[in-house]
């Protein structure tokens, strides 16, 4: 086999030192009942060739966003990807190195987790941010589970922009974590939410998402000083974070927790994962945060470097008592971001965001003007909400026919309501052209004119 | 942070310690390069991605358009790239060297993996595309599924948490949803949880809401049979137990373990950070298992990445089973169907506790994981338990009589030592290990598990040749060898070779600075 460099006489002669006959004896403490004798019912080993035949043939079953049109988002965005990134990141110094905790000889690991950390911080508006989580979706569970220990209170209500499979995981981590959640109704683009008047002194957290589900920006100021004047948290979720480009953050609007899905920078779609969980906060609730946190020091020799600190509110140290279980985060993947955000900068960065507006803003338009469409949002960045006269899941499939990816019918998100039933979501980045503008407008109205 | 060039250099002799004898302009040494951070190398106005400003539109943002700047620096697409490459160049790598990190599994990783995963048909789906576009991707999660419940003996499985950590969780839940079925839930409150065990168990049963009771050892690495049966009771929800357990050892008595605890009326989950040392010659279920994530970034090689991502499928037993969360793959005449809804997993006859994550989990761990195992095959899978356990036994035999082995052999695929041969010699394990950076090594698993004093824990794995094993045992020998002599500064002042010196953590804890500031402050925040 091509990646074990054991010959038979290796392990004859290893046996040997070892005083064995053979490699079973080895096995001795496993008992009798559950040792097995033959191979497991699975095929034997391939060839590298063999494996990229049998798994391109997998993938080629696949519809890939680059092929086609490609309006998708909801959480998940397909932005164009420097080629220097995925290059950099294939390094095996980054890749096939392990959590720094050995320091003197992780510095590249440490640094970047650092330059990460310093640009969540920057991009969210906050003053400090973690080694990250391992998406926007469990960021935002640990946001709750952190508020909660912070104000010593366990009610957290949960906004109807907040996307919903987010809001699923908040609510998997209330039942376990014996926490009590008020949960929104889903909030129509341009409808007003009345979060506030749900505000009591009991509420740990208020959660609110921006750009919301449905593309809508809102000022989360309001909210910020209703939930501070009963002693709560504004918790604030970014799932797209190109949006920061253009946006204002939600630090500046009185966030007391940032969290968000850094996917846009630097990470492939990949069906879904893996992502990368960013988290910000102020440094007064420091050592109430999760996950890993890369800090400054110096060493024997006086010259500055960088190790994983605060360990004391982790679980390899404090089991029990952690601030949460997790352990790995998704090093590489903030790698990615980071790199990627270097290479815009903040000339690129804002620029790639203003792209993304003028993108949607002109697919808005263009989708608004046909028959049976209506654009719901007033406000909003790279995404906005269509109001079809026909269910929005039978427009998406039809449209997948005509080879275009159209969007996400919240239906497939919001269960059992049949007042999202024909809305569909779209998203519009700097990947699509005009053409792809004109494609999706016209099997839209070809659609249309078909199911109406 | 006066008294330092922003290259790291010390900018006069009084401030470099001992040891830097001769020191460069630049603070470079050859081929070891100094780098400051990006924010650093700012140039205002530089942008390593062209794109033009877009124009022809009506900005629609309320009135939430963004006032100031960031702060993020400038620079062009080579000095991103230089950046980062000499940042690389301060890590150690699995490609580089052996990386013997006790339960941590640090092995090759095959580029073919990598490949795969980049094919755009996998890396390139977004998670909410029509489920007609995405068959593929749905075959290799079910395939995968299908391998994974295959090695283990084990019904079903979560694909979707993200770690093995969470992983854990998913059990966990899995089990307390279990036990609520069946109305238990008020008296269920404890979870036993043995001395060795990994923090990730105690602190998932925390945060459960359970009681975390600790079981002692039988003193000879194993939990004792009887201080385990003594714990249970009516009250108990769970155990939590690695096998091969962090000592390195199989738990003789698991399948005892395993009966006394299902004839109290609790579960067993099996923490599988250890499964690479029994992959294709013992499956879990065949042990009493009900509940075991897999660290796909162990056992099937998906990268480490310098920590993360992982990724870390549940497997299941038949009693647990209906209560796999959402969501899931399944498979009828050929077609994939994603299970996303309460209503759907009701006409698919589960009862999900519920969703640990937005999507469907690490599906480009889930390609790179797949590609490993076809590799291998059943055949060659096998062979990567019985080489990593050999090699590890190997490094056993060929160290207990200098080094301490803290229990008696044979071990699985790692080798636990523990202080004793270091006692009297004024090296502790933290210096031993440190010494092993300068003789171009990752230094073994330290201080865990618990249980021992001064722990080191040695997992070479099933890819190191043996040529390669003799030397890093060579090295250790001359290492232990000069621990008596009168040279303590090899290993107090270690590492003396690499990128940095020691660095001082405490400091590092008591006056945190977490990031970048245009102007250091002067006191850093409390």
């Amino acid at each position: 086999m091509r990646y074990l460099p054991l010959t038979d006489t290796d392990r004859q002669e290893m046996l040997g030192v070892i005083g064995a006959k053979s490699v079973d004896e080895l096995f001795r403490d496993v008992p009798e009942a559950a040792r097995r004798d033959g191979l497991v019912d699975l095929p034997k080993r391939q060839g590298e060739l063999e494996v990229e035949r049998a798994l391109s043939k997998m993938a080629a079953k696949n519809v890939a966003a680059g092929d086609v049109p490609f309006f998708v988002g909801a959480g998940a965005y397909r932005h164009h990807v420097p080629a220097s990134v995925d290059h950099l990141i294939q390094r095996s110094e980054f890749l096939t190195s392990y959590t720094p905790y050995q320091p003197e000889v992780t510095q590249g690991t440490l640094q970047y987790l650092f330059e990460f950390q310093t640009q969540v911080a920057m991009l969210t508006g906050m003053e400090v941010a973690n080694a990250s989580m391992y998406d926007g979706s469990t960021a935002c569970g640990e946001a709750v589970l952190m508020a909660n220990r912070v104000t010593k209170r366990k009610k957290a209500v949960l906004s109807g922009t907040l996307h919903p499979q987010y809001a699923g995981v908040v609510h998997n981590l209330a039942e376990f974590a014996d926490f009590a959640l008020e949960t929104m109704p889903p909030v129509m683009p341009g409808a007003a939410e009345d979060i506030i008047s749900r505000i009591t002194d009991e509420t740990s957290c208020v959660v609110v998402q921006t750009p919301g589900f449905f593309g809508e920006l809102a000022d989360l100021t309001p909210i910020a000083e209703a939930a501070h004047a009963k002693g709560a948290l504004l918790v604030a979720v970014v799932p797209e974070i190109v949006s920061l480009g253009l946006v204002t953050p939600p630090g500046d609007m009185g966030a007391d927790i940032v969290v968000g899905e850094g996917q846009s920078l630097g990470n492939g779609l990949n069906f879904g994962g893996p992502y990368v969980g960013l988290f910000a906060t102020k440094q007064k609730y420091l050592r109430q945060m999760p996950g890993r946190l890369c800090g400054e020091t110096l060493d024997s020799d006086g010259k500055r470097g960088f190790v994983l600190t605060l360990s004391t509110r982790e679980q390899h140290i404090r089991r029990e008592k952690a601030t949460s279980n997790i352990c790995t985060n998704s090093g590489l993947c903030c790698l990615a971001f980071t790199i990627h955000l270097s290479l815009l900068g903040e000339e690129g960065y804002t620029r790639l965001a203003r792209i993304n507006h003028a993108n949607a803003v002109k697919l808005a338009e263009k989708l608004d003007a046909i028959d049976g469409v209506d654009v719901l949002n007033e406000a909003f960045f790279n995404e906005f909400t269509l109001r079809l006269q026909a269910p929005a899941k039978k427009v998406v499939d039809a449209l997948a026919d005509k080879g275009v990816l159209g969007g996400v019918p919240a239906s497939r998100l919001i269960h059992g309501d049949p007042s999202v039933e024909k809305l569909l979501v779209v998203a519009s980045t700097e990947i699509n052209t005009d053409a792809d503008r004109d494609a999706y407008a016209q099997a839209l109205a070809e659609t249309m004119k078909e199911v109406l | 942070m006066s008294g330092m060039n922003k290259q790291g250099r010390p900018t006069s002799f009084a401030e470099s310690g001992a040891g830097a004898e001769r020191t460069t302009f630049t603070g470079n040494k050859g081929l070891e390069l100094e780098e400051p951070l990006i924010f650093e190398r700012d140039t205002p106005g530089a942008c390593g991605v062209d794109f033009d400003e877009p124009e022809g539109y009506q900005p629609k943002l309320g009135k939430l358009e963004r006032k100031d700047r960031i702060g993020l620096p400038g620079l062009s697409e080579p000095e991103v790239v230089r950046h980062f490459v000499r940042l690389s160049s301060k890590n150690y790598s699995i490609d580089a060297g052996l990386y013997p990190l006790g339960s941590c599994t640090m092995k090759h990783n095959p580029r073919i993996n990598e490949k795969m995963a980049r094919l755009p048909g996998f890396g390139d789906v977004h998670p909410l595309q029509p489920e007609q576009t995405v068959q593929g991707a749905m075959e290799l999660i079910d395939t995968l599924a299908h391998w994974l419940k295959t090695l283990t003996g084990l019904p079903a499985v979560a694909m979707s948490p993200k770690a093995g950590a969470h992983g854990e969780l998913c059990g966990m839940m899995a089990i307390r949803a279990a036990i609520e079925a069946k109305g238990e839930g008020e008296q269920r409150r404890r979870v036993l949880v043995p001395e060795s065990a990994h923090g990730t168990n105690p602190a998932t049963a925390a945060l459960l809401g359970y009681k975390v009771d600790t079981i002692n050892g039988d003193g000879n690495g194993r939990v004792d049979l009887e201080a385990l049966r003594e714990k249970l009771g009516p009250d108990v929800a769970a155990i939590m137990l690695t096998n091969p357990n962090t000592c390195g050892l199989f738990e003789r008595d698991i399948i005892e373990i395993a009966k006394a605890v299902h004839e109290a009326g609790a579960y067993f989950y099996c923490d599988g950070a250890n499964f690479n040392a029994i992959v294709g010659r013992v499956r879990p279920g065949d042990l009493g298992v009900d509940a075991m994530h897999i660290n796909l970034h162990k056992t099937f090689s998906t990268p480490h990445g310098g920590g993360g991502p992982g990724a870390g499928p549940v497997v299941f037993s038949e009693a647990l089973a209906p209560f796999v969360p959402l969501p899931y793959v399944v498979q009828k005449d050929g077609v994939y169907d994603l299970i996303e809804t309460e209503d759907e997993a009701k006409a698919d006859g589960t009862t999900p506790f519920g969703r640990m994550t937005a999507f469907h989990g690490q599906m480009g761990m889930f390609v790179r994981a797949l590609a490993y195992m076809m590799s291998h095959g059943s055949d060659g899978l096998r062979q990567v338990a019985e080489d990593s356990v050999l090699n590890a036994n190997y490094v056993l035999a060929s160290l207990k009589d200098v080094m301490s082995a803290s229990y008696e052999g044979p071990c699985m695929h790692e080798a636990l030592f523990d202080d004793r041969f270091l006692k009297g010699t004024g090296v502790e394990t933290l210096d031993f290990a440190k010494a092993m950076i300068d003789e171009g090594y990752h230094p073994m698993t330290m201080y865990f598990p618990l249980v021992v004093h001064g722990a080191l824990l040695i997992e070479p794995t099933e890819t190191e040749s043996k040529q390669g094993i003799d030397l890093f045992i060579a090295t250790l020998r001359d290492l232990v060898a000069a621990t008596g002599s009168n040279d303590k500064e090899r290993f107090t002042g270690a590492p003396h070779f690499a990128p940095r010196g020691r660095l001082d953590e405490t400091a590092a804890a008591r006056k945190p600075i977490l990031r970048w500031q245009p102007e250091m402050p002067a006191q850093a925040a409390d």
